[in-house]
């Protein structure tokens, strides 16, 4: 995924400011910076969920698969099938734990049930929950803890087959053990997908992202492999930020 | 503290909860007074000859039947024509319209209809279906004109609903490549379904208890009709009957027998409105 020269407006505050980055396949990068730095934003306009936002106005390209995402002709929802999407609060529809899972297949058509049924124990077993809900599929997925919600979120945005998975702070509400086993879900993930999460929480960028993004008030600073930005930043900002002299 | 300051109070403390007891006390006996009166009034005239048959003047026979179902078909064709027009409204406005001075202008003026006497309905409803379009005092043109009126509140009803739906919902379903309708009728609607199935009853319990705009649109006829004859024919409702017996006919008994139906009608429509609501806050 490559991204070039992107800015972004909401109404008159310019949020991002000519960001450009070159996103690797099957590695997990990490947006890191304070808040309000535009990380959120940024991995927003991936999927243009910046869309539903009044007033939002973007510049600049986003290519995945040689295709400019904000090309007028492209198909949104085909594109957020592909591209994924954890929010930073579990939001397991109010239904069943099954129906969530089945919620993006039957968007896409699928109807038949067995095929449903193997999508939804794949997608669960994907996202390291299976044991922990499988005698109970058909009870609320509201009903679950906050960390095994958010697993089943996970598991939800798996069942469409996306090959990106953008996660934005989908460990800041959670406890340290639910925070383990999804940074742990997060690094077995890559060998199928890219993930591009944002996080608020140095250790986990350096435990377990390849690449790393240090943004500062819109601006992306820096873009390097994690070992490389925590051991010898190049830039002042960066190494004030990671050694917690501010943020 | 002092004790004269302290006194002071008490008596003050006393003097507020006592006017207040007696408010609650005169709220309780008003009520009481009213619905004991009613029942004491109508219970005795509330035959079975009342509710099942027709008023005739050639076999001197009171008769509620035809004015029950005229309620009922109100209650139908109403609801029929209302629902999707004002369900469809409320989602345009709260999932498609854009912020900004057209929703507020459209929010404020379902609020004020909302609070407009019913008759001014009524009166519209005459000048409008009748003598523009020509209509004849019955169904249509009295339904027509309680659409005009309840559509504001279902309007209103569902909007609140609709915003109880947290956007998380909506954000999650866009996430996984939903569109947008797919997305209201699979996350949203099901989520605002209690609310606006409470805004519908409170709409039923407006049209049941309605009279003043359909003195002029339903006309007063108490000859006993179909759903369809209905439409064109003059079809007084249960409140229209009522206050035909009390103020023309001086049939003051069969009017507060009339009012224990009404009473008993609109007792089970709140009852059913609480067992939703409290489904809801489950």
């Amino acid at each position: 995924m490559d991204v070039t020269d992107l800015n972004l407006w909401y109404g008159e505050k310019h949020a991002l400011h000519g960001v450009s980055m070159k996103i690797s396949e099957h590695r997990i990068t990490a947006l890191i910076g304070p808040s309000g730095c535009g990380k959120s934003t940024f991995l927003r306009s991936l999927n243009r969920m910046n869309d539903l936002v009044e007033g939002c106005k973007i510049t600049g390209k986003v290519v995945y698969q040689d295709k400019n995402i904000y090309d007028p002709d492209v198909d949104v929802t085909g594109l957020r099938k592909r591209i994924g999407m954890v929010f930073q609060k579990a939001n397991p529809f109010p239904m069943s734990i099954y129906d969530n899972i089945a919620y993006g297949p039957r968007i896409h058509g699928i109807k038949n049930k067995a095929k449903l049924d193997e999508i939804v124990e794949q997608s669960l077993k994907d996202a390291a929950i299976w044991d922990e809900v499988k005698d109970r599929l058909k009870s609320s997925a509201l009903g679950m803890s906050g960390g095994q919600q958010q697993r089943l979120c996970i598991a939800r945005a798996l069942a469409v087959h996306p090959d990106i998975l953008l996660m934005d702070e989908s460990t800041s509400a959670l406890d340290p053990i639910s925070t383990g086993k999804i940074e742990e879900l997060a690094v077995k993930l890559k060998e199928n997908y890219t993930v591009i999460m944002v996080t608020h929480n140095m250790q986990q960028a350096v435990r377990i992202s390849d690449d790393c993004a240090f943004f500062l008030l819109g601006d992306l600073i820096e873009f390097s492999s994690t070992d490389k930005m925590f051991s010898k930043p190049d830039d002042k900002r960066t190494e004030d930020y990671i050694t917690g002299r501010f943020g | 503290m002092t004790d004269k300051k302290s006194a002071g109070r008490r008596a003050w403390n006393a003097t507020m909860k006592a006017l207040m007891i007696i408010g609650a006390v005169l709220t309780i006996t008003i009520l009481v007074f009213v619905i004991g009166y009613i029942f004491y009034r109508g219970i005795p005239h509330l035959t079975w000859q009342l509710v099942s048959g027709t008023t005739s003047y050639l076999n001197d026979t009171i008769g509620i039947l035809p004015n029950m179902l005229n309620t009922l078909y109100f209650i139908v064709l109403t609801m029929l024509i209302a629902l999707p027009l004002s369900i469809g409204a409320a989602v345009y406005l709260t999932e498609y319209a854009k912020k900004g001075a057209f929703e507020n202008i459209i929010e404020f003026a379902t609020e004020t209809l909302t609070g407009i006497p019913s008759i001014i309905f009524g009166l519209v409803g005459m000048i409008v279906f009748m003598q523009a379009f020509g209509l004849k005092a019955g169904l249509l043109a009295g339904s027509l004109t309680l659409v005009m009126m309840i559509t504001p509140i279902i309007v209103r009803t569902t909007q609140e609903a609709l915003k109880t739906v947290p956007d998380s919902y909506r954000e999650g379903a866009l996430a996984l490549g939903s569109g947008k309708w797919h997305m209201i009728r699979t996350v949203v609607l099901p989520n605002a379904i209690d609310g606006i199935l409470t805004g519908c009853i409170l709409a039923i319990g407006r049209i049941t208890g309605e009279s003043a705009a359909l003195l002029f649109t339903a006309g007063m006829g108490l000859a006993l009709n179909d759903f369809f004859t209905a439409m064109q024919s003059s079809s007084a409702t249960l409140t229209v009957a009522l206050y035909l017996y009390a103020s023309e006919n001086g049939e003051v008994d069969t009017a507060f027998a009339i009012a224990v139906v009404l009473m008993i009608i609109t007792l089970l429509i709140n009852f059913a409105a609480g067992r939703i609501g409290k489904r809801k806050n489950k």
